[in-house]
């Protein structure tokens, strides 16, 4: 039996998932741009709470919101004066996009639905610990449904990405 | 110590090709000599131990010559029956070739150490080069003649071929040097083709290259003709015995293979009509053409008929065929040596005149008739040859060298300026207008007596053939040593003899010329290396002439000569009038019947224009033309649609979607 | 029916989806383009989390996956945005639809 609390608490994540995420793509202010997307990845960070899945809520905020959302605000600060507002797009322009997003809109959402049984579809206990304790072993192990081997491969792909991000922007 | 016969010519040839112009010239030349030397002892040796040690190794109790193969090691194994081996075979003829081949050729090394420089004697450009070519030539032919199998000899024909070719091109800024060896080449490329199917033809059939299993000698009694070993019977029986022999254009597969192998000997010793290379190949330097295109190379061909020569003689229709050719070329040959003005070129067609008198004997020769005389004689003509047109050749280039130029007319009443040259050519002509006691005598009778004992069409014709080559050398004689004074030209000094390395080869080439006739070749050299002599002096050779024949070749030589001196002695006009009296003949001959035009007319307006043209034609349009039309296609498209390339990322972006949807959506629709 | 369903978690994610598609076929800002990036990668990541939770609670694919979603996004932001800052620095614009100089 959900709470009613819960369902309100769903209300107003799915709201602000997609308010936020069309505000995001037609706002003309990129900063505000930017500040949006803030708000909904807050919000799938929300979700992810709901779904009792707190560490990768916690992941969702500190990489997301904390880091990339920052890099961004500071690439805008980089490269547009404050107050600059995107000229306003061609009819042509949003037609295209209308339409792409209106097709996959329906491929995909006709897919989803003729799934009834997704409908059914409901939250069951996990059926194992989802302590950090657990998650850790989970992720540094090498056994079966282990990850030290990815584990590795993003670090390493993040050192190149450092080393890579300082040379493409270095001053020369 | 046989194998150095061949290792010192090829170390000097690698020694001075790849050091040579690190050395002087006259320490290069030395050391050729010194070579050249040392293998002229070593060969000798060796010919003197097969002759003459009565070892049972080359000899059995009844004196019959056997073939012993000193070494024969496998080089190419290709399967347990395909293999090539590389060895030295000693037999009669191959012991005499060492002779021919070490003698000439040490004597034109030291000839050279003179001809190979200017008047003021400064060395030629290239000398060393020349040493080296001259190794590199000695040790092929040299390879040549050992052959164990028919293998290595092909081997060392194309290398012989190859040296030819450096030769003859040695002077290579000349323009006409470099044709002529292009062309001699060529042609004997040509012919090789011909060869090395007949090889691949006779291999077939019989399953072996080895000379030793194709030719056994010496064979149980003459009666028995066909004398091969058991293995070759077998193949043959295959071939011939049974009703299903193959047969191809009205001639066994046999006879095939062997005219096949005998168009390779055809190309290499210039025969009709496959002998418009050797004339040109006078472009070489003459010490050269005295080795190459007089003594050793040329007579290749002779000696790879008389190599499988028991082979021929199952197959009479191809010595016949050997017949024919030889005698049409030898009296083309001689027609055409009577009229031309160059003397090395008149020597030129001596030469393909005599090797036909070569291929002739080889022809005729049947064991019937005096133990196969043509055989022998052949094989003695083809010695005595090499010595006194060796000579020829050498007398022709100290006239060359003193007078600096081909051509007769430029000579002329030489003889009192160089009176050894003078008598050394008339020691050569003599010997070969066939005069006793000279060389040329007893070979040439030998192979009158053999076409004497096969048909009395070649006799007479061999006969007149020999009458014409009095006349034509004593001709060229008379033109060089007599006719008129010698006009000295203008600020030049009088010619003279040649510096000793030069005289020196003359004299012992002509003292050989003299001599060499008494050579008991009966008892050295025969088909099946049974002697023919029952004992041996000094005079066995002109015990054992057959007069009735030598009285009659001696006669027309006599007269030939005669008819020389009247013309040619003192200046006078019977030769133009001859000329004027019969001018289509006579330009036949002079332009050597036009055989090169009609080579040129086949070549170019036929072959070029009827075939290369349109197979060009073809490959440019047609080949290229399909390729071209791809590029061309997938030029044009690309060009057509790199517009979409528009490099508007978000239009990529767009089409990329609606493709993937679509692909989805396709795919889902079929699926459910 | 109490208990929300799975289809109330999936459609709101398609919907950041089809914002993200849209914005970035008609944004000309690149760093516009890259939030739109972001969005659909945030969508599909969703997604993961979804179908693991509600069909697999045994197991943590899903999650791990978009655990290292998250982590390769933030290494292409970074890479990305030191791209676009250098375009930046070379073109003085960081219009996507100036930059067709290598088209072909």
């Amino acid at each position: 039996m959900e709470s009613v609390g819960s369902i309100v608490m769903y209300g107003i994540i799915a709201a602000a998932i997609v308010i936020f995420s069309i505000l995001t793509v037609t706002t003309r202010r990129i900063l505000r741009a930017a500040t949006y997307l803030l708000f909904v990845l807050f919000a799938t960070a929300g979700l992810y709470f709901k779904l009792d899945y707190e560490f990768l809520g916690a992941v969702q905020i500190a990489v997301y919101a904390g880091g990339i959302v920052v890099l961004f605000v500071f690439s805008i600060l980089l490269t547009s004066k404050p107050g600059d507002n995107s000229a306003s797009l061609t009819s042509k322009k949003k037609l295209i996009g209308f339409a792409a997003s209106i097709l996959s809109l329906v491929v995909a959402g006709y897919a989803l639905l003729s799934r009834p049984e997704f409908w059914s579809a409901v939250t069951k206990p996990f059926e194992l610990d989802m302590t950090m304790h657990r998650l850790g072993e989970i992720l540094l192990g090498t056994e079966k449904y282990q990850y030290l081997l990815p584990f590795e491969a993003v670090s390493v792909l993040l050192l190149a990405c450092i080393i890579g991000g300082v040379v493409v922007a270095r001053k020369r | 110590m046989s194998i150095f016969i061949l290792c010192i010519p090829l170390f000097m040839f690698l020694l001075l090709g790849l050091t040579g112009m690190k050395m002087s010239h006259r320490l290069a030349g030395i050391l050729g000599c010194c070579g050249m030397g040392v293998t002229l002892v070593l060969a000798y040796s060796v010919a003197f131990n097969y002759f003459f040690s009565g070892d049972p190794l080359f000899i059995n109790a009844a004196g019959e010559r056997l073939q012993h193969l000193l070494w024969n090691e496998t080089w190419l194994q290709f399967t347990d029956k395909l293999e090539i081996k590389l060895g030295f075979l000693l037999d009669p003829i191959s012991a005499m070739m060492l002779v021919v081949i070490t003698t000439i050729s040490f004597m034109v090394h030291l000839y050279s150490m003179g001809y190979m420089r200017d008047h003021h004697g400064v060395f030629e450009h290239g000398f060393q080069r020349f040493y080296a070519f001259l190794s590199l030539f000695s040790f092929s032919m040299l390879g040549l003649v050992v052959a164990t199998n028919i293998f290595q000899m092909y081997i060392f024909w194309e290398l012989v071929g190859a040296s030819s070719y450096l030769l003859i091109g040695f002077y290579y800024t000349k323009p006409s040097a470099v044709s002529a060896s292009k062309k001699a080449f060529i042609v004997t490329r040509f012919a090789d083709l011909g060869f090395l199917i007949g090889i691949l033809i006779l291999s077939f059939y019989t399953g072996t290259f080895n000379f030793t299993e194709l030719t056994s000698v010496p064979v149980e009694g003459l009666k028995d003709v066909f004398q091969v070993s058991s293995l070759t019977a077998e193949g043959v029986k295959n071939v011939f015995a049974t009703s299903a022999a193959p047969m191809f254009m009205g001639a066994s597969v046999m006879t095939w293979a062997l005219v096949l192998i005998f168009m390779g000997g055809m190309g290499k010793s210039a025969m009709l009509p496959l002998h418009i290379w050797l004339p040109d190949a006078m472009e070489g330097p003459t010490p050269v053409s005295a080795l190459i295109h007089a003594a050793t190379m040329v007579v290749a061909g002779v000696y790879l008929v008389a190599r499988l020569f028991p082979l021929y003689l199952m197959e009479i229709t191809s010595l016949e065929i050997i017949t024919v050719v030889g005698a049409l070329t030898a009296l083309y040959a001689a027609m055409v040596a009577c009229t031309q003005i160059d003397i090395k070129r008149v020597l030129a067609f001596s030469t393909i005149s005599q090797i036909a008198f070569m291929m002739v004997s080889l022809g005729v020769a049947r064991p019937e008739f005096h133990h196969g005389i043509g055989y022998m004689a052949g094989m003695f003509h083809l010695f005595t040859h090499a010595m006194f047109k060796a000579l020829l050749f050498l007398c022709a280039g100290a006239l060359i060298h003193a007078i600096g130029s081909n051509d007769y007319t430029a000579m002329h009443g030489l003889r009192k300026y160089m009176p050894i040259t003078h008598i050394s050519f008339l020691i050569g002509c003599l010997a070969i207008a066939g005069i006793i006691p000279f060389a040329g005598f007893f070979s040439k009778d030998e192979i009158l007596t053999a076409c004497f004992g096969n048909s009395m069409l070649w006799y007479v014709w061999m006969s007149a053939v020999a009458g014409l080559t009095a006349f034509y050398m004593f001709r060229l004689y008379y033109l060089i040593f007599w006719w008129k004074e010698h006009k000295i030209p203008e600020g030049h000094h009088a010619p003279h003899d040649q510096a000793w390395t030069m005289t020196l080869p003359l004299v012992i080439l002509s003292v050989i010329s003299c001599v060499a006739g008494f050579v008991p070749f009966g008892n050295l050299v025969t088909w099946n290396g049974h002697p023919m002599f029952d004992h041996v002096s000094f005079f066995t050779n002109l015990e054992h002439l057959n007069w009735s024949v030598a009285a009659v070749s001696l006669a027309v030589a006599i007269i030939a000569i005669a008819i020389a001196t009247v013309m040619y002695r003192k200046e006078n006009p019977l030769p133009a009038k001859f000329k004027n009296a019969m001018p289509a003949l006579w330009n036949w001959c002079f332009h050597r019947f036009y055989w090169d035009e009609l080579y040129m007319f086949i070549t170019h307006k036929i072959i070029f224009n009827g075939i290369c043209k349109p197979i060009a034609w073809f490959d440019r349009h047609i080949i290229d033309g399909t390729m071209d039309m791809f590029a061309t296609v997938t030029q044009k498209t690309s060009s057509a649609i790199k517009g979409l390339q528009s490099g508007n990322v978000q239009m990529y972006v767009w089409l990329y979607l609606v493709g993937a949807l679509v692909m989805a959506s396709i795919v889902w629709l079929c699926l459910l | 029916m109490d208990k929300l369903s799975m289809m109330l978690y999936l459609i709101p994610a398609l919907i950041m989806f089809c914002c993200g598609v849209y914005g970035f076929i008609t944004r000309k800002n690149m760093i516009a383009m890259l939030i739109s990036l972001e969005l659909m990668l945030n969508a599909v990541d969703i997604n993961f989390v979804v179908f693991n939770r509600f069909l697999y609670p045994g197991q943590l694919e899903g999650m791990m996956f978009t655990l290292f979603a998250i982590a390769i996004a933030a290494a292409e932001t970074a890479l990305a945005i030191a791209i676009i800052v250098n375009i930046f620095r070379v073109a003085r614009n960081i219009d996507v639809r100036d930059l067709i100089k290598m088209k072909f």
